[in-house]
């Protein structure tokens, strides 16, 4: 097989794979448009056509809509970069569901039971109770991984429905106040509201209308920046790149695997644990069942497409926050469902994750003949 | 518990169990072959919407099922291409999978019926429906088992008594024939079924394809014989819970009855709690009753009653050397 | 007519295996080049060689597993493709790998008829291998229990079961790769009648071995193969253990290594009784003793496999062992929590692995990140107490690269962008520059050309001669011959014995890394 350049690697093979994923999105929306086939083709080609608009315009077209993709990406960001310290330890943490959801009731703790007197001090409090809870939620299948070698993707797939059923039971039998019929814990205290885009001084300037964006967004810019310091400018970071690119080699160098898989999965779970502070305490106020909204599942596709990467992560983020943004415009005002969404997702995952030779293939194919001579 | 409620509980547990142990054997199937497969709850999912809507159309369940194999085949395929040819990440391939279903069942359902991402109800022959077992109302006076032959082991639709045969057959199939003898090899030693002259790739492709064929049972079932139709996510993580009853029975098919049997009674519970607070006058919440096959799975996984063995060589590409 | 008869009788006299020029390159190596060898009907022919001389690769062109870039295969007179697995099988070959392809979890009989199934049910099948095992369990002393599962026997039955599994196909050519190096020496005997008895059975035998006593104990033939190439074949009544440890270390050009005498001080490491075992439990390292002093080179000469790598992981910390050894006179934790590498570099031990792409450094990192590697604690890496001094592990790399000549002196380069030389300089220059009393070296210049290879001698030399002490292991016997200062010799998991290198000679090693001691070749 030709082997490709770097630059090719880094940014044409996930670029190759969104567009492959695309395409095929665009074949979808073609066959179920209304009027395929039984009107004339152009006819669905423009479904296809209007769909991509939609998605354009609902998701940047305007400040507003780019109020609800920043929400998104900021969610996004967190689990992407969770599942992207795992991966750095070769592991793959497909419990960011579950974390962020036990993320969701550090938050709920910290807010209705400790009196804050301001955001800021609340917001740091539930962050920290997220992270924690977020991170205990992946303790256990790490220290599985570490000392049973039960493989994490089985036992972090359990611990999302164990997490997903303790979430359910305390809501319901335990959290739900008095005399409300859904559930879902009180509402927050109106001290730990956090000031939403819309709310921010200078920024609401550009964000006239309310928009579900909030402060979470910049802690998210911060976690981009210490998970790059943690994973490159440091010994730790040095120790869990080691280990991912080979645990014998990491064994030479003295680092201690038991050590790098706990660390590196309680740090992941700790970030997929912190989302919750951008849905359940900046958005909807109290804690719901399923709040993470499969955000942790979309931290996988963040992740391989942002190669691993906190800038390619953070662009990523934004990238998913568009096609979840733009896929709810379309459920809005198409008859295409949001589900459009979970396909492309699905795609993503698939060419870069799982088909990344074929897509690799492919591309030697290009980079063949232009580097023959060269070789020669 | 009264006799009758023990029977209606039995019953409901072998009505649910069988979506599981479907998709549990294939389970078996694929990772006996060294494929690792999280991928079932995806093919249950494009079966089950399969079924549904072309059952609605033709009206005949049988069609409607094998459209739900095919639809389940096609993911199989995607997935034995990633994992096989391209030597891909398998565990990301079946993640991915579940994604891709558990959208385009929506979104074609939806393009086709227009009804929320529902199909239309079926009825009549677009449904499985109960099949009376001889002299089940005959022997109906005959204390004790009459009762437990007519209410819990006659009256189910056909994919119930075609799951709780393909147990013997899948141990028959696993344990008496060359292709078994083959395919446990493959997932356990790919090089002792290379350097004895059989194709590493034919085989764990055959493998694949069984998988997709009682994966398109399961969905089927879902779909025509548990409900009436196809619902969005209706698999609800019976995917998953039937890759945790593999792992709870070891990768063997009789323990895998009685892994699927003992979840699915798990469920039967959770639907009755009323059941269990007259039974054992403690109230059990609901939700941990859902959670219980996963929390056994993990016990398992701890170690703590016999370590499970998986197929060595499951997850990896075969790659070839000297 | 009598161009028939001569037809006729070169037929009957066909070889069972005739190999025509046959070559073979693996990008740049040429594995085997131009080879031609004949091993007639119902005889044990052997072929010999050094680690890494090209046996291997001839055996897996017959077995199908690689497919020759030129030449051609005879069987029995019969010009045969041989593109696959089953088309050896088809051609009557059976191999027995070095490595058993065994499937652990099924029963002995499971294993026999695996691939060669009679028809889709197996009752027949296992009914008529469990008759033909009877058989041959009586016949050639090859009894297994046919019932067993294979996890559960012996490492000398499981080869029996390989042996089966060959005839059972009917094999009437069987080769055997390495197959006494895993064996006792009881067991090797064992197998030794089970190959004569089926020579005499007509049976065509391929033993490939680096073990001198065992050519001359079982083989009619022996072919010796060196660097890719047949360098001799002989009648194995014809010859001697040295004539053939000659012929296959060959009379190499000793490297000149600038070194003055040694000046040995205190005893630095001492060994005693060190013990190591597998990841399957097989006894590795089988009770050594030796000692080095400072300012002396002790070198281990030996084939590939009979411990060194095991030995010398052990004393780098990567691996547990038993017995008992001092480093300066305290003791080494041998399997308990402070036996790693980090503890083992913390007293001033340091480590040049011989898998240096698998163990030395992380070939995805760059120069700067790798030569920190093991080290990546040292305060001097760091700015603070959390963040990494990135611009001082680019000095210091940038200094370690051009003291070592490393090329191109470029720390943002990638560990694989690197030839195979400059690797081993960018590791060498990150243990050696930590001045550590005690050197490991595994394999120094293994793929390394010649400029470097003299440069990276001259390096080890200068720390002995600043009185530190150096373990060097090495298969090149010249490299051990100019390197050391003394030699020890390991076969089979022991030292077999030790050689001032001024009074010794490439053959009485040879002598010895194949396991032949005065007392026995007497």
């Amino acid at each position: 097989m030709t082997k490709l350049p770097v630059w090719a690697d880094v940014v044409l093979v996930p670029l190759i794979s969104l567009l492959l994923a695309i395409f095929f999105s665009g074949v979808v929306i073609y066959l179920i448009s209304p009027d395929s086939p039984a009107t004339l083709e152009n006819e669905s080609w423009k479904a296809v056509l209007d769909a991509g608009r939609i998605v354009v315009e609902g998701s940047m077209g305007s400040p507003y809509a780019w109020g609800y993709t920043l929400y998104y990406a900021t969610s996004f960001i967190f689990t992407g970069l969770a599942v992207t310290v795992a991966f750095h330890a070769a592991m793959f943490n497909i419990g960011g569901e579950g974390q962020a959801q036990l993320g969701g009731l550090g938050v709920a703790l910290a807010c209705l039971f400790i009196p804050w007197p301001h955001w800021s001090l609340a917001l740091l409090g539930a962050g920290v109770g997220a992270a924690l809870f977020g991170a205990a939620w992946a303790a256990i299948p790490a220290w599985m991984q570490a000392k049973r070698g039960s493989h994490i993707v089985i036992t972090t797939i359990m611990f999302n429905y164990i997490g997903a059923a303790l979430i359910i039971y305390l809501l319901v039998y335990v959290l739900r106040p008095v005399g409300q019929m859904d559930p879902a814990t009180a509402n927050f205290p109106p001290a730990t509201h956090l000031p939403t885009l819309h709310e921010i001084p200078g920024l609401n300037l550009i964000f006239t209308k309310k928009v579900p964006a909030n402060v979470s967004l910049f802690v998210a810019l911060v976690a981009c920046y210490l998970v790059w310091v943690l994973l490159w400018r440091t010994q730790l970071g040095y120790e869990i790149r080691a280990f991912g690119k080979s645990p014998e080699a990491a064994k030479y160098a003295g680092i201690s695997g038991t050590r790098i898989i706990m660390v590196s999965m309680l740090i992941s779970g700790g970030l997929s644990g912190l989302m919750s502070i951008n849905n359940v305490m900046g958005e909807s106020g109290r804690l719901l069942q399923n709040s993470s909204e499969g955000a942790g599942f979309i931290g996988i596709a963040v992740a391989l497409m942002g190669r691993n990467h906190p800038l390619g992560v953070l662009l990523a983020a934004i990238l998913f926050g568009f096609l979840y943004q733009g896929g709810a415009e379309l459920g809005l005002w198409t008859s295409i469902p949001i589900e459009l969404r979970t396909v492309v997702q699905g795609l993503v995952i698939l060419f870069t994750g799982a088909l990344d030779q074929m897509v690799r293939m492919m591309l030697g194919l290009v980079f063949r003949p232009a580097r023959k001579p060269e070789a020669a | 518990m009264d006799y009758a409620t023990l029977l209606q509980i039995l019953d409901s547990t072998l009505r649910l169990a069988t979506p599981l142990l479907l998709a549990c054997l294939a389970g078996l199937y694929s990772e006996r072959s060294g494929i690792f497969d999280i991928g079932l709850e995806g093919k249950m999912l494009v079966a089950a919407m399969a079924t549904g809507a072309v059952a609605f159309y033709s009206g005949n369940v049988w069609i409607g099922a094998l459209a739900g194999i095919g639809a389940s085949m096609i993911l199989a395929l995607v997935h034995g291409l990633a994992s096989i040819t391209f030597r891909g990440n398998q565990l990301i391939s079946g993640v991915a999978l579940n994604f891709v279903a558990s959208g385009i069942t929506v979104l074609i359902a939806q393009a086709m019926f227009g009804q929320g991402g529902r199909t239309p109800p079926l009825d009549g022959a677009a449904r499985f429906n109960p099949i009376t077992l001889p002299f089940a109302d005959s022997l109906a006076s005959v204390p004790f088992v009459g009762p437990l032959y007519r209410e819990v082991i006659s009256g189910h639709t056909a994919l119930v008594y075609v799951a709780l045969a393909a147990v013997p057959l899948t141990w028959w199939l696993l344990y008496r024939t060359r292709y078994g003898l083959r395919l446990r090899a493959v997932g356990e030693n790919p090089a002792s079924v290379d350097t004895a002259g059989v194709s590493v790739t034919r085989l764990r492709y055959s493998a694949v394809a069984i998988t997709g064929i009682l994966c398109g049972l399961a969905g089927a079932y879902m779909a025509a014989g548990l409900q009436a139709g196809f619902g969005r996510e209706m698999t609800a993580g019976r995917g998953y819970i039937a890759l945790a009853a593999l792992i709870f029975a070891n990768w063997l098919p009789w323990r895998a009855l009685g892994a699927t049997m003992l979840f699915g009674f798990l469920q039967a519970l959770a639907l009755r709690p009323d059941v269990i607070e007259r039974t054992i006058h403690v109230s059990i919440p609901v939700p941990a009753l859902d959670a219980m096959p996963y929390v056994l799975t993990i016990i398992v996984l701890f170690g703590f009653v016999g370590k499970p063995q998986p197929p060595r060589a499951g997850g990896e590409p075969y790659i070839k050397e000297r | 007519m009598q161009g028939e008869t001569t037809t006729g009788r070169q037929e009957t006299a066909a070889p069972a295996i005739e190999l025509r020029g046959i070559s073979k390159a693996f990008g740049s190596v040429q594995a085997n080049k131009d080879i031609s060898i004949k091993v007639a009907r119902g005889t044990i022919h052997g072929i010999i060689g050094e680690n890494g001389a090209g046996k291997s690769t001839l055996m897996s062109i017959l077995y199908g597993f690689y497919r020759a870039d030129a030449g051609e295969i005879l069987i029995h007179g019969t010009p045969t493709q041989i593109p696959d697995s089953q088309a050896a099988i088809r051609a009557g070959i059976g191999m027995v790998f070095q490595h058993f392809k065994l499937v652990n979890t099924f029963t002995v009989l499971e294993n026999v008829i695996l691939g060669a199934e009679d028809g889709p049910l197996l009752r027949p099948s296992l009914a008529k291998a469990r008759k033909l095992l009877g058989d041959l369990a009586r016949d050639y002393e090859l009894d297994v229990d046919p019932d067993a599962l294979v996890e559960d026997l012996s490492v000398g039955h499981q080869q029996r079961v390989e042996i089966l599994k060959a005839l059972y196909r009917q094999a009437d050519i069987l080769i055997l790769d390495e197959p006494t190096g895993v064996l006792t020496p009881d067991e090797a005997d064992h197998l030794f009648r089970i190959l004569r008895g089926l020579k005499e059975q007509g049976k065509t035998i391929i033993i490939i071995t680096h073990k001198l006593r065992e050519i001359m104990e079982i083989t009619d033939t022996v072919s010796v193969m060196r660097r890719g190439q047949m360098t001799a074949t002989v009648k194995t009544a014809g010859t001697s253990p040295e004539e053939l440890a000659e012929l296959m270390v060959g009379r190499k050009v000793l490297l000149d290594v600038a070194k003055g005498p040694a000046n040995p001080g205190r005893t630095i490491l001492e060994v005693r009784d060190l013990r190591v075992r597998d990841e399957n439990g097989v006894e590795r390292v089988k009770g050594i003793d030796l000692h080095i002093r400072a300012g002396e080179i002790l070198g281990i000469a030996g084939v590939a496999g009979n411990g060194q790598s095991e030995l010398i992981k052990v004393l780098g910390g990567i691996k547990k062992g038993t017995g008992s050894v001092l480093l300066n006179g305290a003791p080494l934790d041998l399997s308990g929590r402070a036996a790693d590498a980090e503890s083992r570099r913390e007293k001033g031990v340091a480590h040049v692995p011989e898998d240096r792409q698998h163990l030395g450094m992380i070939l995805d990192f760059t120069a700067w990140e790798n030569l920190a590697f093991g080290y990546q604690g040292d305060p001097a890496y760091h700015r603070n107490g959390f963040l990494m001094d990135n611009d001082a592990m680019m000095k210091d790399a940038l200094g370690k690269m051009e003291r070592f000549d490393v090329r191109p002196p470029i720390p943002t380069l990638q560990g694989k962008s690197f030839s195979g030389g400059n690797q081993q300089k960018i590791i060498l220059a990150r243990e050696l520059e930590r001045n550590p009393d005690l050197l490991l070296v595994g394999q120094p210049t293994r793929g390394v050309d010649i400029g470097a290879i003299e440069f990276i001698h001259k390096r080890i030399v200068e720390l002995r001669d600043a009185g530190k002490a150096v373990l060097l292991v090495s298969v090149e016997l010249d490299e051990i011959l100019s390197m050391s200062d003394r030699i020890a010799v390991m076969f089979d998991g022991r030292i077999m014995g030790e050689r001032d290198p001024d009074q010794t000679n490439e053959r009485e090693l040879g002598l010895l890394m194949a396991g032949v001691t005065n007392e026995t070749a007497a």
